[in-house]
């Protein structure tokens, strides 16, 4: 099933596809070629097999014209034009080689060589290197220069931790800067000086570490040369095969080629082929990895009858078997539904189905829920209800056409970097781009973006805002009637009409509450409405509150009102936080729904899937995660089965958690390192990493790709073994024996999988559900024809706005709201283990200037920051990013413990909790706190326990 | 009844003195009680007798030059203020043979008026063109310009019509006139003299080029060592919009058409074209690869007509007096008359606008006097620090873009610099290189890096080392920098180094029997 590859590169066509309908037909060396038009010679070439010598062209930029290797002669032209930037036309005959052009060519390749080091047995790009390759093409035989000036003393800049810039080597391409405007959209990197001076230049003459740089590795991709290589190449040498595989970081899902040497991950280079990212990447993907092979790791199994005690190693068959026992005993106990599981949207689609099988089927009960409980559950039930299903409606590429780009609560470029660069480049194009968020955000003004109206609205207030825009839409006449007539529910439209125009809802009613002036509103709301194509982009920001569920419906309602649904270039887009948030949830990891969103209560679905798994099994929703804790507490709920998931960082009013965790008799944990959660644990089952397993990931655009095993799990299991030999434990057999079987019975029992499998996905190299028979590839966009709920129209939802509890006042007169940060990832169990800490060592808050001089607070104090659950301490960092009255943290690090502080409001309708609104005061102290020095000692205790496991 | 005089503005005249002349005629008046009108004229290109002092009397101008401040008191004793003889009288301005045997179209009001004030302008013709303009179709002042046969003056010499026609018909929201004035050829300043010395021609010419194309919105992309022509330029397009020649309706027409000026940053390949527009677009001056052609995708994108200044100069007196009547001056395809500018090494430098056919030597001797030096002329560089070395044998060339290109010469921007026989041309082969290391902007491998590999080339050459190898090398060098450089820097500097070499192999140590091209 592994697609292992010989390290052949990927074809490089030299300059990007046009995507001209219009086909010329033309001559080049005498065979025939048919290309679209606008594409170059150098390209249409390429396509016939001919590669025409090139060190300036690369097909991920625009053609630059700089190298001039690539040079040809066209019949009846004039000249030597370089066939990167000369366009084919019909008739065309171009002729790319001859004596005349085989002279220019390595006069050129002279000069070159002239300037750059001949250590090429040396050199870390032996063998990968194009100027190398391009010297042996145009036959090179000597250089005849007796250079006096050249470059090969320049000095070079080591600052970053994972590729090193060696301006001796460099052939001042410009590749690495092309790449970093136009693929990546940074524009850290420009050529600096002019002529024979001319070399490239982080930042303003800067090494790349202080400069403006977010390391995505875009530069080091295109450069031809050893002048910007990844350091474990520099240390390793070359790979010798490669795998494609999935990245394991945040919900933008992005394909790559795994390149190896043996069992080492050398680097992981982004794949051209995905469909997702298109050969681009982000700190993240392309080179924090190394968590993998951490010293951390865990990889032997571990067992204690308390977390007072030390860990002990056992087998595999002890871990399982004591898992197995306690989780009978508890429910001999405690009943039948004290215990159940939490899964993970860093699982596999896999492991997160037979996680939810073993909880249904083996515990019988319904008691299993995963972290998407605690991002995008309102996503699930909102757009479950308006458009009948739980998904975003487009795929990535479908920004490209987008006119109007409505970012609320989102932040791509730190949270979905590779997506980020790609809409980036379409506001390049002209798009226009509004911002909903409290805190200014970078895409807000960025090099050559700018929002045309960022509204920088109070926490909490959402609803009350999309509601005015809405408003504004209505009684403007902006409504999109024909599409409201013909694909929505008309009564229902009707209903929300009458409630919308109502004046509370005006932006001058409303701008009291959002704290955003109406006059934007109004204007934000004309532009989004009055686009060929309007696209919204949501994230956290909107579901994370006590309206979470209300928000996504006030979306879905504009969307459908403005007729932003259905076609490429629009639609509604959930930002997924990680990277397997739409699988998970696809999966039937929540307490209410079997795979594909169906209801345990669901006759027919009941029984479906009661005869294929061959028991009874519960029509009673379970319970969600809080609703665990709580029982917990009342000493109801007492064996957690936890896969991928730290719920003692990651969930809210943390101090609730952990008290009842420790209530709690048996706690399995199945993670890969010795996470917070497993602090509070008495098995410990030592997983794999995303390069130990095969499975599949679904990212936020619905596309399910494929996650390859590239090393053997460490602790010698992969995850969905694991699980397996648990579940045969408790006497529920499941007898798979390649994570492709289980995909396939999911095929078999979810209608909108039912043509997906992996020799499909190996052959597409990716799907996109709904895929409903063999025959499809899957399905880009939602809703082309009619909506997906029953009766194929889509519903409008009336959304009152109601403020959330969580209200400031004397005590409390600022507002906590948290995001994250591009080098880390969520609660940085991974990314902490890599060198990406270079970026980003710990979470600071943010404070307003105005706030912070109310309370001699400078840049760098501590401060000490007080909820009505808690207190944390941590850096301040002045900025005026965040608005007076808001302040702003991360959550990256566990010792900071921005989830002391948060409370245990939630959405209404999923429990969602309300991360993003917390009222607090701030104000500044000497130490850290009581709950983090008490923490500090629990997590040093728990270590001590872990070291004495390898001396038992 | 006051007496007027005319003292030239002009940067030249001003730098030998111009403005201590204005002020010794001032105090020298006021002291002698009598009354006077100066008058800050465009100079009349005769450089050698600047400043030049014109008195307007009733027989005309009267001219004496070149004047000192120290010859200011002699010449009120001389009665010059009524065309009173003296040793530095030149007699009527126009009659002077170096004027007189010009044939002035571009140049009919240079050194005549005040370039500053429109009436003066009009009085002398001006605007005449683009009143026909405003009267006829696009189409139809287009095909004036097509029927006059201009071709680009910066150097390249595209027919102009050409490029106005495919701006014309290409369909875009916004169109650009674009002013080439980064004049940077060495030698050269015919685009100075008209900016300094009657503005409004240019901006004439480029209203009509608005016009015809339906552009609206011109820039003048100024060289920064031009500070006197900013200044020039700024007031007279101020006073254009002033009077309605330029701003949202020109003349009543309900057409619009705005003019600024901008200062570039000093770099000699921000007059190519396409790094001129990536420079006016805020960016590096980096040369664009073509296609797309400027006239297609140019500034910002949209369709761009980019003209030298003398291009856009011409046009007033094409629209004037018809494409028929300019097409009559010049020969063969080159139509229309040229302004030469003299220098170097020459008796008498200065500008000569004549037409098309008028041979080397004629302007070196008829007019430039031979050398300064009173040796002989050795070589000459015609069309800028990228045109080929003449040799005398080839002086008798007429002035003639397809003449010279058979030379593999260029007449380029008419910049004609002439050396005497005490010249080194390897060493200036050297410098040639030396330049365009200089000047590259780094872009293309074969002049960021040949250009400077040619300069050490040339060093070992002009050392007299390996010759056997080194001339090779240079040819083989030159050979893949004018095959595959991006634009003209790069690709042309191998005129001036090959021509040097095969005209005066001497000079780089190689008999002429070896010295196989």
């Amino acid at each position: 099933m592994n697609k292992i590859m010989s390290l052949n590169k990927e074809k490089d066509y030299g300059t990007p596809a046009s995507d001209s309908t219009e086909m010329v037909n033309l001559e080049i060396d005498g065979f025939k070629v048919t290309v679209p038009a606008g594409t170059s010679v150098m390209r249409a070439a390429a396509t016939i097999g001919i590669d025409i010598p090139k060190l300036c062209a690369t097909d991920s930029v625009e053609p630059f014209g700089s190298c001039r290797l690539c040079v040809v002669q066209i019949e009846g032209g004039r000249g030597l034009p370089a066939s990167c930037t000369t366009p084919v036309f019909e008739g065309m005959k171009a002729i790319t080689q001859n004596p005349k052009l085989a002279e220019v060519r390595r006069g050129v390749m002279e000069l070159y060589i002239s300037d750059h080091p001949l250590d090429c047995l040396t050199c870390s790009a032996n063998g990968d290197c194009e100027l190398q390759d391009m010297a042996g093409a145009v036959g090179l035989r000597e250089v005849r220069y007796h250079p006096i000036e050249t470059h090969l003393d320049a000095k070079k800049d080591t600052s970053n931790p994972y590729f090193s810039f060696d301006p001796s080597k460099c052939i001042v391409c410009s590749r690495c800067v092309r790449a970093c405007e136009e693929v990546q959209g940074t524009f850290a990197l420009t050529i600096d000086g002019r002529g024979f001076d001319s070399k490239v230049s982080a930042g303003q003459n800067e090494s790349f570490m202080e400069s403006e740089c977010v390391s995505c590795g875009a530069c080091v991709q295109a450069c031809p040369t050893a002048t910007l290589m990844e350091t474990s190449v520099i240390e390793n040498g070359l790979p010798e095969h490669a795998i494609i595989t999935t990245c394991a970081y945040c919900g933008v899902g992005c394909s790559f080629r795994a390149e190896m040497k043996g069992e080492q991950v050398i680097r992981m280079v982004p794949n051209k082929d995905g469909k997702a990212n298109h050969g681009h990447s982000c700190v993240k993907g392309r080179f924090a990895f190394g968590y993998a092979t951490h010293k951390d790791r865990i990889t032997q199994p571990m067992i204690r009858a308390s977390i007072e005690d030390a860990w002990k190693e056992v087998s595999w068959e002890e871990a399982i078997a004591y898992a197995a026992s306690e989780m009978k005993r508890i429910q001999d106990k405690y009943g039948k539904d004290s215990v159940g599981g939490i899964t993970s949207s860093r699982c596999t689609n896999e492991e997160v189905y037979i996680m939810q099988k073993l909880i249904r089927a083996g515990f019988g009960n319904n008691n299993v829920d995963t972290c998407a409980r605690v991002c995008h559950s309102p996503t699930g039930y909102g757009l479950k209800q308006t458009f009948g299903e739980s998904s975003g409606t487009q795929d990535f590429d479908s920004v490209m056409k987008a006119d109007v780009i409505l970012i609320i609560g989102a932040n791509p470029t730190d949270g979905h970097p590779v997506f980020g660069s790609q809409m980036k480049k379409r506001l390049r194009q002209g798009a226009k781009l509004i911002v909903v968020d409290p805190r200014e955000i970078d895409i807000v003004k960025m090099p050559h973006v700018e929002a045309s109206y960022h509204l920088k609205l109070r926490p909490s207030t959402n609803v009350a805002l999309v509601n005015a825009l809405a408003h504004v839409i209505v009684n403007e006449n902006l409504v999109d009637e024909e599409f409201v007539n013909a694909r929505c529910d008309v009564a229902s439209f009707n209903k929300w009409l009458t409630f919308i125009a109502d004046e509370r809802h005006s932006p001058e009613a409303t701008e009291s509450i959002t704290g955003v002036p109406a006059a934007e509103m109004r204007a934000a709301a004309r532009l989004y409405a009055t686009a060929e194509n309007g696209a919204i982009y949501y994230g956290l920001g909107v579901t994370e509150h006590s309206q979470g569920s209300t928000a996504v419906i006030t979306i879905a309602n504009l969307a459908m009102a403005t007729g932003n649904l259905g076609r490429d270039g629009v639609g509604v887009n959930p930002l997924r936080g990680q990277n397997n948030v739409q699988g998970s949830c696809d999966m039937g990891s929540f307490p209410h729904e079997f795979p594909g969103y169906r209801h345990v209560s669901d006759v027919a679905t009941l029984s479906m899937f009661e005869n294929a798994w061959q028991t009874n099994l519960s029509n009673e929703p379970g319970l969600r995660i809080p609703n665990m804790f709580d029982a917990a507490l009342d000493k109801s709920f007492m064996g957690l089965y936890c896969e991928g998931e730290d719920i003692a960082q990651s969930d809210p009013d943390i101090k609730h958690v952990h008290a009842a965790l420790h209530k709690m008799e048996c706690v399995i944990v199945q993670d890969i390192f010795l996470n917070e959660t497993a602090k509070f644990a008495h098995v410990f089952l030592p997983g794999a990493s995303f390069l130990e397993k095969d499975g599949t990931f679904t990212n936020a655009e619905r596309r399910i790709s494929p996650v390859r095993k590239v090393m053997r799990p460490l602790a010698g299991y992969a995850d969905w073994e694991i699980t397996q030999m648990l579940s045969n434990a408790l006497g529920y057999q499941m007898n798979y024996t390649h994570p492709s079987e289980i995909m396939d019975e999911i095929a078999r029992l979810t209608p909108t999988f039912n043509g997906v499998s992996y020799d499909k996905i190996d052959q597409l190299g990716s799907i996109q559900w709904p895929c409903y028979d063999e025959e499809s590839e899957g399905t880009p966009i939602m809703h082309t024809e009619e909506f997906m709920r029953d009766n194929g129209k889509g519903l409008f939802m009336l959304t009152e706005f109601v403020a959330t509890q969580e209200r400031v006042n004397g005590k409390f007169p600022l507002i906590l709201t948290t995001g994250r940060i591009l080098s880390q990832y969520n609660v940085g169990a991974q990314t902490r283990r890599t060198e990406n800490n270079a970026w980003h060592t710990e979470d600071r808050l943010e404070i307003h200037s105005h706030d912070a001089e109310d309370r001699g607070i400078k840049d760098g104090d501590w401060v000490g920051i007080k909820s009505r659950a808690g207190e944390t301490v941590l850096h301040a960092l002045v900025t005026d990013r965040v608005q007076p009255g808001v302040v702003y943290t991360t959550f990256h690090f566990p010792e900071s413990g921005a989830n002391v502080i948060t409370t245990d409001n939630s959405d209404w309708a999923t429990n969602c909790p309300e991360y993003k609104v917390t009222a607090v005061q701030v104000a500044k102290v000497s130490q850290t706190s009581e709950w983090q020095a008490g923490y500090l000692a629990f997590s040093d205790n728990q270590l001590d326990l872990l070291a004495q496991a390898s001396n038992v | 009844m006051s007496i007027t005089l005319y003292v030239p503005c002009d940067s030249s005249a001003v730098s030998v003195g111009a403005d201590r002349v204005v002020n010794a005629i001032a105090q020298e008046a006021e002291k002698r009680g009598v009354e006077i009108k100066i008058v800050r004229n465009g100079s009349r290109g005769m450089y050698w007798l600047e400043p030049m002092v014109e008195v307007v009397t009733e027989k005309g101008r009267i001219a004496y030059g070149a004047v000192n401040a120290s010859d200011v008191s002699s010449l009120f004793d001389a009665d010059f203020l009524n065309g009173g003889s003296h040793a530095l009288s030149l007699g009527l301005t126009e009659e002077i043979p170096y004027f007189k045997k010009q044939q002035r179209l571009t140049f009919a009001r240079v050194g005549i008026t005040d370039p500053v004030s429109l009436e003066d302008y009009i009085a002398h013709d001006g605007y005449r063109g683009l009143k026909n303009a405003l009267e006829i179709s696009q189409a139809d002042i287009v095909k004036h310009v097509s029927d006059s046969g201009l071709r680009g003056r910066g150097g390249a010499a595209f027919p102009t019509g050409i490029k106005w026609n495919t701006v014309l018909n290409t369909q875009a929201d916004q169109k650009y006139i674009i002013c080439n004035a980064d004049e940077g050829d060495s030698g050269t300043f015919s685009d100075r003299m008209i900016m300094e010395c009657d503005p409004f021609v240019l901006i004439e010419g480029m209203t009509i080029a608005g016009l015809a194309v339906s552009a609206t919105q011109g820039y003048i992309y100024l060289r920064i060592e031009y500070p006197h022509a900013f200044e020039i330029l700024n007031t007279a397009i101020a006073n254009a919009y002033a009077a309605g020649y330029l701003g949202d309706d020109v003349q009543g027409s309900g057409r619009a058409f705005h003019l600024e000026v901008r200062q570039g940053a000093g770099a000699y390949v921000c007059g190519e074209e396409t790094s001129l527009m990536e420079s006016l677009e805020g960016k590096r001056g980096l040369v664009r690869f073509k296609p797309p052609l400027p006239a297609i995708s140019g500034l910002f994108g949209k369709p761009t007509v980019v003209n030298n200044v003398i291009s856009l100069a011409s046009v007033p007196i094409i629209l004037d007096k018809g494409g028929d009547f300019y097409r009559d001056f010049g020969m063969g395809r080159s139509r229309g008359t040229l302004p030469l500018q003299l220098a170097g090494n020459l008796k008498h430098p200065g500008l000569v606008e004549l037409a098309f056919g008028v041979t080397l030597r004629e302007l070196l001797y008829d007019f430039g006097g031979g050398s300064a030096t009173g040796k002989p002329i050795r070589a000459v560089q015609v069309g800028g620090p990228l045109g080929a070395y003449l040799p005398e044998s080839q002086f008798d060339t007429p002035l003639d873009y397809e003449a010279f290109a058979a030379l593999w010469a260029v007449v380029g921007h008419g910049g004609i610099v002439a050396f005497d026989d005490t010249v080194d041309m390897a060493e200036m082969a050297k410098y040639s290189m030396e330049f365009c290391a200089e000047e590259s902007c780094g872009k293309c491998t074969p002049c960021r890096i040949g250009a400077t590999r040619g300069y050490e080339v040339m060093t070992e050459i002009v050392n007299k080392r390996d010759l056997d190898k080194n001339i090779p090398l240079l040819r083989s060098l030159c050979d893949t920098m004018l095959n595959s450089s991006l634009c003209a820097l790069g690709g042309m500097t191998p005129y001036p180094v090959l021509s040097a070499l095969n005209h005066f192999p001497e000079d780089f140590g190689v008999n002429v029997e070896h010295n196989a091209a």
